[in-house]
């Protein structure tokens, strides 16, 4: 079992995400900082992706931002690796990474996933990687221990046992149909889509798409072990620029405090 | 009418022998997953995975209900004109000196191109399964503009995803959807072309997915797609081998069609695949040629990925991002080619060799000046490549070019090429 466990291990979990690159590696470095100063339980780095099918408008824009200043994946694994072996204040903080398929695939998965390990990432969250899909990079993650994170969607009905008797490290709940981006209001019974997981799976689960205010955070967390934010977020990025980490610490305290 | 009766009617075109060829072909090239060698797949979000299962469902239940099969079979040839014509181009063959050319008239169907033979497929599965909306995407506005007429024709609710920059270079297309009814919504996210108004589709059917049918205009996406259009567009090259064996008594020694996605030709080779003396060409989009940045050729620059809901070939940088490709024509603008094609390379079954803009120009003014016919810009990277195989051939051998679409809707762009300002 991963370091993904201790995430939930004081109670509910806080859980942002960055797209990495985005404006640069030096200010995602800072955020991440900040995120784990805040109450982060963990977080998703996003490697960018040039069509990024899943996503809204506020994380298609900044992955092409993040591509744009000339981002690769090579380079973020040396961002983390700087991280994690900082001699002062490494941090210790369970960290995935979120991307798509074709960025795994085309660097190799076997390439990739060790790369992972080496590094210090926990996670893989591939989002058009679906359940009949993943034996192709699972193999290779269940070697080097690294948690293939499964999705379950307010669309998966009969697949939902399916899906949670075979999942790792936590199980991420698409709250709504549709894309990332910030929702007034989240009408799915998410409830009803924990209980049927619960019912199949002991790994915990956390409800993102569309969260973005501490009311919403705590509802989700509420009925579920965490909430995941990521288009808010994304959007400070874009509008604080370089000057990001400090706007996104404190918003990642005012979500932790709400569904602490 | 009698069950006989309908299945006379229905595989009018298909000797028994094809038929069981055919069902031969579906089992070796089609698993479950949709898998042709390596490469197909469902690459989607969970969100979509119960859509595309009940769509396989649908599917296979309909591709073997006698009723379905009257409808469409009446719908093609009644309401699209099928079948169309193999006309023998004399003066172009005469002109090259060697093989004899025909041409499969695929411009010659309702709404322009062949795109209206999987559009009227899916439309009618789509109004089976209950679906009153269908969304699709539109490089040069031929798929756009089937599925808006099938949508009108049955009653459907239709909107259309299109690249801002390709409602530029087809205007006259944009318009000719909106006539129809349907709603046309320009994508300006990425580089504002194809491969962005599929992602644009995909991103709306996962927010809507109850009553909306994607109907994908190509061999490609997840599984069943690739399959169900290959099917559809299949009736060309069933009618070109009936067709030539009542001209020419045999087989042709070459078919050939150009290739984005790759639907029509994925229709031209269908029928032929196992016999294994007719030779497969797929024509690729070069653009400015395959050792520049602007290519769209996926076999001759590409390498193997995931996108779009499938493995295949893409064009891609070395960390896996998806290149901005280029090719005069809209239609062939497209990073990624469908999967099938991309087992019928590996296997060597099929040929595909790329095409450059001024190549495919040449051969749209040199079908128009021949034979009369104007080609789609499209279908003209076929036709070039014809132009330069036909004379290699002696004269008794057979080479059949689909002319996937007319060319009308190019003349202005064609224009500009040259220089010269006309409005459309």
């Amino acid at each position: 079992m991963s370091n993904i466990k201790n995430a939930f291990a004081n109670d509910k979990a806080f859980i942002p995400f960055i797209t990495c690159g985005d404006p640069d590696l030096d200010t995602t470095k800072e955020i991440i900082r900040a995120m784990a100063a805040n109450g982060a339980d963990l977080i998703e780095l996003g490697i960018p992706f040039s069509d990024p099918t899943a996503e809204g408008l506020v994380i298609q824009d900044a992955n092409l931002r993040a591509l744009k200043g000339g981002v690769t994946t090579d380079k973020i694994f040396e961002m983390v690796r700087e991280l994690r072996q900082d001699s002062c204040r490494p941090l210790t903080l369970p960290m995935v990474f979120m991307t798509y398929a074709n960025v795994v695939f085309s660097y190799g998965a076997e390439k990739f996933i060790s790369t992972c390990k080496e590094i210090g990432i926990d996670g893989l969250i591939l989002p058009d990687l679906p359940f009949e899909e993943k034996d192709e990079f699972d193999e290779v993650c269940q070697r080097y221990d690294i948690d293939l994170i499964s999705l379950i969607a307010p669309t998966s009905e009969n697949r939902i046992a399916m899906i949670a008797s075979k999942a790792k490290g936590f199980i991420y709940i698409v709250s709504s149909l549709g894309v990332t981006g910030v929702r007034n209001e989240i009408h799915t019974d998410i409830a009803s889509l924990v209980k049927l997981v619960r019912e199949n799976s002991s790994v915990p689960c956390a409800v993102g798409f569309g969260i973005s205010t501490p009311e919403q955070a705590a509802k989700m967390a509420g009925i579920s072990d965490g909430a995941i934010v990521g288009s808010a977020i994304v959007k400070l990025v874009a509008q604080y620029g370089k000057d990001a980490a400090g706007p996104v610490g404190e918003y990642v305290k005012k979500m932790k405090d709400a569904v602490w | 009418m009698c069950l006989r009766c309908i299945r006379k009617l229905v595989y009018a075109n298909l000797s028994k022998a094809g038929i069981k060829a055919a069902q031969k072909r579906g089992k070796i090239m089609s698993n479950k997953k949709g898998r042709f060698g390596v490469h197909g797949g469902q690459y989607i979000p969970e969100t979509l995975m119960n859509a595309v299962i009940e769509l396989e469902e649908a599917y296979n239940h309909y591709k073997n209900d006698p009723e379905f099969n009257q409808e469409l079979t009446a719908l093609f040839n009644e309401y699209a004109g099928r079948p169309s014509r193999l006309y023998y181009a004399e003066k172009m063959t005469r002109d090259l000196g060697g093989a004899k050319i025909y041409l499969k008239r695929e411009d010659l169907n309702h709404t322009g191109s062949h795109k209206i033979n999987n559009v009227l497929g899916q439309a009618l599965l789509a109004k089976k399964m209950g679906k009153i909306r269908l969304i699709a995407e539109t490089g040069a506005g031929q798929h756009g503009v089937a599925t808006a007429t099938a949508a009108a024709l049955l009653g459907m609710e239709c909107v259309v995803f299109m690249g801002e920059e390709d409602t530029k270079r087809q205007a006259l297309n944009v318009y000719r959807m909106r006539l129809l009814g349907s709603e046309v919504i320009s994508v300006r996210t990425g580089t504002a072309t194809l491969k962005d108004a599929v992602s644009e589709a995909m991103r709306e059917w996962t927010s809507r997915i109850d009553d909306t049918h994607y109907c994908l205009g190509s061999v490609m996406g997840p599984h069943p797609f690739p399959t169900i259009v290959r099917d559809f567009q299949a009736v060309i090259s069933r009618e070109i081998k009936q067709q030539l064996m009542e001209k020419e008594g045999r087989l042709p020694d070459v078919v050939m069609a150009c290739v984005g996605g790759g639907s029509n030709a994925m229709g031209t080779f269908y029928h032929f695949i196992n016999d294994k003396n007719v030779k497969l060409i797929g024509c690729e989009a070069a653009g400015r040629g395959t050792d520049t940045f602007e290519t769209a050729a996926t076999i001759a620059t590409g390498r193997p990925g995931i996108f779009h809901g499938m493995k295949s070939y893409f064009c891609q940088d070395e960390y896996g991002q998806i290149a901005p490709v280029y090719s005069i024509s809209a239609g062939l603008d497209y990073p990624g080619i469908g999967p099938e094609h991309a087992y019928l390379h590996d296997t060597g079954r099929a040929q595909y060799v790329p095409v450059t803009d001024e190549e495919a120009v040449n051969a749209f003014e040199y079908l128009s000046r021949t034979e009369g016919i104007i080609p789609a810009i499209e279908s003209a990277h076929a036709v070039a490549h014809a132009m330069k195989i036909a004379p290699t051939y002696e004269k008794d051998k057979i080479i059949v070019i689909t002319i996937s679409g007319r060319g009308d809707k190019d003349c202005a762009s064609i224009a500009r090429y040259r220089g010269e300002d006309i409005n459309e």
